[in-house]
């Protein structure tokens, strides 16, 4: 592993103090408990910790921790390390590249080249114009902050978008689009202008000085700027109108027009070749330098050094730096100059001289210059590690990685642990999601398109979310549900349903194990139902139990209940034959947990004791094995101090059944009719 | 879908309503309030949706729904109506003990029919409050065993509530036993049904939908199993709305990201131009009735004289249609992808 090579970043947590306590802590997935022990400095008290390290070796000595007496209660501290996701302007970000993202998952692949790059160029515009949208928002968020600290937040977090738009539009023009030479000037040209935006307010300010008070060299510096960007038409523009103003140099001002309107410029279209275009070019040169060589301009030095610009001179361009501000720009102008059919591998040798010539002595590169510089030398790989260490979160590596890959650029470079980078750039970017209350559903989809261990992160993270209310739980389960991720949806179905069984929710405890297919839990129920009925004397819940339908059969116990509670309903409705027949079927076919029976016997008895016979002599046989099995049972687990109650039922039962039989039997042995 | 506008707020909408209109208003409506979930802060905010004509305060897209104000909510947004009203009800609803702190349950479902509010929730409970009344008026506790999900109102004086057993149940205020007049439930698996909406003009047709997508349209005067069972979404039906001037039109939106229009209106030259756009769906049945007056075309089930048109008006769907709202041609929708959508031409 490599040594790092900064000082890693101290981090103050406010209200910790540790000169008055000793901390523990703890690392979670993207963010880290810190917690007091009850530890002071050297000397203070001294009583276990709960669930804190013993800390580290006391330093020193002296300062005696504890001052006041009892120390105060224990302090937990989240200290989380993203502070981005929790911006609220920074969530819309999210959740519209999270649109794009998934639109670019799942469109088809278009079948030709060209149509394929112009799909990608089309999703690497709206990513960028999502930034741009993120970055208006923040800034209009950073005007109407009151807090001073809140402001320079945002500021900081526009230029930040500002750097990684910059970047983006870069990687656009020379990967994902990969502008031949021709068009690719024209591109960077573009991402100039859209980049320096000092531009329009120069403009402004010039344009709106009336003719009284002109400032030559803010007039000139537009001009300059004009053609450095070049802007030709622009600049052309306002050059006639200093030459309405000063008709003695209208000829210089001629010649000078005359040669911005004839410079050659790559076209978009076919409409000329490269070998075509670098004649014209070469011709259109020599012609400026016979003027500069003629002294044509040499009266006005605004317009000589305009002159050297068109002729490719660094030195002259090099004078203008505090118009170009950076050297990136000093690269664009340079090459529009001089070879303006440059190809996009030739674009480091620029890249490299132009920074330096443009720095100069303090060649201390920005990592946003180092990250550009990585782009123009088509390192693909330095540009996203640079990035990373750049960047506080995995936003932006993790999109434009993927785009890349889309585009085929990144060869499947193995890591460590088996993932390409797409894939791990992914990863940490949605687990980064899960950490936040409410973004992880955005992480899922992310997830989703890791074919390796996507799935495997998916189930160990969507089983921490908490679950405060039944419909998140919903929406969890059917994300696990939609993913075939059974033990997710089983122990979450377990967890709602314990919790409502502790609140007495029965029914609501019954739904969530039918959702989860759970027969145990279901018998749990059941169990507790029976429970209470055997306390109350009556069902609680009656449309529930009334009302199970077909998810009666998913557990024995739960069959039970409900056949129990038929059993109560055809009594009640004086269908005595046909509960007897039922009571007599739970405990024949066994349905009935043993515990019930002797239950469902004393429920018989007032079958038995009815005017008229309901048992059949059978159905009495059957009624008495039962008994006798029972009572055997308990005669082998249960000692002999049965309570007086237990052997006067059993004794009831007793009478009861045989008067029954006695009766039956005379029944049946009587002949119908008389 | 030329007029639908976007917006991303930052927030998960579980909730979006417009504010009521007078019945004989010309205006189409132009505020609507959105309540948010699952953030550590949840608000309750109230948009503005100004006219297509007029220009915008910044020169901004008009059109968009603008911030008026918005209002800090403890706990996840779950429901929202409008009243007017100056009361806070506390701790409505709770399993064990009603002021301990753990002991609060959620509050899944709120109807008004001014000035009477009821409320329901996880613990089962039903509650009927008065605008002006600090107490609630009647509490039927563990009206229910499992939770309620919706309730609306079916008559002034009765209410219907769905739970996650699959049942619908009446309760009718003017009897004082705590039982339900009546309740209706599916045959077959107790799907747990999450919404339910009445007929704005026939009141005996109510319209519920469950947990696996079904949309369920049930006639209370007879029967106690739905008349026609709708295989609609492939996930939880969150909300579903019969249009409230022209009920022959149904709304319904889903965890799996649809918001289905479903139009039982047979008059074939009238076509709303939108229903030729979108993803259209399946579902063309056959030639209309020519005299469909007296039956609503929801209660017919005879497929081969009814013709449904059903229309998914979302062309990608990502993330689920928490909520949804129509009130004269304006529709309403919020997404979990912080998104909110206003369309103001449903019927264009």
């Amino acid at each position: 592993m490599e040594e790092p090579d900064t000082e890693p970043p101290l981090t103050v947590v406010p209200g910790a103090d540790p000169a008055r306590t000793q901390l523990c802590f703890e690392w979670g997935p993207a963010e880290m408990l810190l917690c007091e022990t009850l530890f002071g400095r050297r000397g203070g008290e001294r009583r276990g910790a709960p669930g804190g390290s013993a800390g580290p070796a006391p330093t020193g000595c002296g300062v005696a921790g504890g001052g006041d007496g009892a120390p105060g209660p224990s302090r937990v501290f989240v200290v989380r390390r993203d502070q981005d996701i929790y911006m609220e302007t920074l969530r819309k970000l999210f959740n519209e590249s999270h649109g794009i993202f998934v639109g670019l998952q799942r469109c088809e692949e278009e079948r030709a080249a060209r149509a394929r790059n112009a799909q990608l160029v089309q999703v690497s515009k709206n990513y960028r114009s999502v930034i741009r949208a993120c970055m208006e928002d923040m800034h209009q968020a950073a005007i109407s902050a009151r807090d001073s600290a809140l402001h320079s937040q945002y500021s900081i977090q526009v230029s930040i978008l500002s750097a990684m738009e910059l970047i983006w539009n870069l990687c656009e023009i020379l990967f994902v689009e990969a502008a031949p030479a021709g068009p690719l000037l024209l591109r960077l040209l573009d991402w100039v202008q859209l980049h320096i935006c000092d531009v329009d307010n120069m403009v402004r300010e010039v344009l709106g000085q009336r003719k009284s008070i002109k400032n030559t060299s803010s007039f000139w510096n537009v001009v300059d700027i004009f053609v450095l960007q070049g802007r030709m038409d622009e600049a052309r523009h306002l050059l006639s109108k200093e030459a309405i103003a000063n008709p003695t140099s209208m000829n210089m001002y001629k010649i000078l027009d005359d040669l911005m309107k004839k410079m050659p410029v790559p076209s978009l279209g076919n409409t000329q070749t490269l070998t075509e275009m670098e004649l014209k070019w070469q011709h259109w040169h020599e012609e400026c330098q016979r003027y500069l060589q003629d002294g044509t301009f040499a009266s006005n030095s605004h317009m000589e050094s305009i002159c050297k610009i068109l002729l490719g001179d660094e030195n002259a361009i090099l004078e203008k730096k505090e118009l170009m501000t950076t050297w990136y720009h000093f690269l664009v102008t340079r090459l529009l100059y001089s070879h303006p059919t440059v190809k996009s591998m030739e674009l480091r040798f620029y890249a490299q001289s132009s920074m330096d010539m443009f720095l100069g002595e303090e060649s201390n590169p920005e990592p946003l210059d180092t990250i550009l510089m990585a782009a123009f030398e088509f390192e693909l790989h330095q540009v996203i590690k640079e990035c990373s260490v750049a960047l506080s979160n995995w936003w932006f590596v993790a999109h434009l990685t993927d785009l890349l890959d889309h585009c085929k650029l990144l060869q499947s470079h193995n890591l460590y642990f088996g993932s390409n980078m797409r894939e791990f750039l992914l990863l940490e970017y949605a687990s980064g999601l899960f950490s936040h209350h409410s973004l992880w559903q955005l992480g899922v989809d992310y997830f989703d398109h890791c074919p390796e261990y996507g799935r495997v992160y998916l189930e160990l993270h969507i089983e921490r979310i908490p679950l405060n209310t039944e419909q998140k739980a919903l929406k969890v389960l059917r994300i696990c549900e939609q993913r075939q991720m059974h033990e997710q949806v089983r122990s979450i179905c377990k967890i709602m349903a314990m919790k409502a069984l502790r609140n007495n929710r029965l029914g609501s405890a019954l739904s969530w194990s039918i959702r989860a297919k759970d027969a145990a839990f279901a018998t749990l129920i059941s169990d507790r139902f029976l429970k209470d009925y055997c306390e109350r004397g009556y069902f609680s819940d009656l449309d529930l139990i009334d009302n199970l339908g077909p998810s009666m059969l998913l557990s024995d116990r739960l069959t039970f209940l409900g056949k129990y509670r038929e059993f109560h309903r055809l009594y009640g409705e004086k269908r005595f034959s046909e509960a007897a027949r039922l009571l007599l079927m739970l405990m024949t076919a066994h349905i009935a947990p043993c515990s019930f029976w002797m239950t469902l016997l004393t429920d018989a008895l007032p079958l038995l004791e009815q005017k008229e016979v309901i048992f059949s002599a059978e159905q009495t046989y059957e009624l008495m094995r039962c008994l006798e099995d029972l009572t055997a049972r308990k005669l082998d687990k249960q000692k002999f101090q049965d309570d007086d109650v237990e052997t006067m039922k059993v004794e009831m039962l007793r009478l009861a059944l045989a008067r029954n039989l006695a009766r039956v039997i005379v029944k049946e042995g009587t002949l119908e009719g008389s | 879908m030329e007029e639908v506008c976007a917006r991303f707020v930052s927030q998960k909408i579980s909730k979006a309503r417009w504010r009521p209109l007078p019945a004989a208003a010309l205006q189409p409506p132009d505020l609507f309030a959105t309540g948010s979930w699952d953030n550590e802060d949840n608000r309750i905010s109230i948009w503005s949706v100004g006219d297509v004509g007029s220009a915008g305060l910044n020169g901004e897209y008009q059109g968009e729904p603008q911030l008026l104000c918005d209002i800090r909510h403890n706990g996840d947004v779950m429901d929202m109506q409008t009243l007017s009203a100056s009361h806070r009800w506390e701790n409505a609803h709770y399993h064990a003990d009603q002021y301990t702190a753990c002991g609060g349950a959620a509050c899944t479902g709120v109807i008004c029919n001014n000035p009477e509010i009821v409320t329901v929730g996880e613990d089962g409970r039903i509650n009927l409050y008065r605008a002006d009344q600090k107490d609630a008026v009647r509490t039927i506790d563990n009206a229910d065993s499992s939770t309620l999900h919706a309730v609306t109102f079916l008559r002034t004086t009765e209410i219907l509530t769905v739970n996650s057993i699959g049942q619908l149940k009446i309760w009718d205020f003017r009897q004082q036993r705590n039982e339900p007049a009546q309740i209706f439930s599916l045959t077959g698996d107790r799907v747990p049904l999450h919404c339910v909406d009445r007929h704005p003009n026939q009141q005996h047709i109510v319209a519920t939908g469950g947990q696996d997508g079904m949309l369920s349209i049930w006639d209370i005067r007879q029967g106690t199993m739905p008349v026609s069972l709708l295989n609609a979404h492939e996930a939880e039906m969150w909300e579903v709305h019969f249009h409230p001037s022209n009920p022959d039109h149904l709304f319904t939106c889903s965890e799996d990201g649809s918001l289905w229009h479903w139009d039982t209106s047979t008059d074939v030259s009238e076509k709303p131009s939108f229903l030729h756009q979108g993803g259209r769906s399946t579902a063309y049945f056959s030639h209309s009735t020519i005299n469909q007056s007296v039956v609503s075309a929801w209660l017919s089930n005879d497929p081969t004289k009814d013709r449904m048109e059903i229309t998914n008006l979302i062309p990608n769907q990502t993330l689920s249609v928490n909520t949804l709202d129509v009130l004269g041609p304006c529709l309403v929708y919020g997404t979990d992808a912080e998104a909110i959508y206003v369309n103001r031409q449903l019927f264009a």
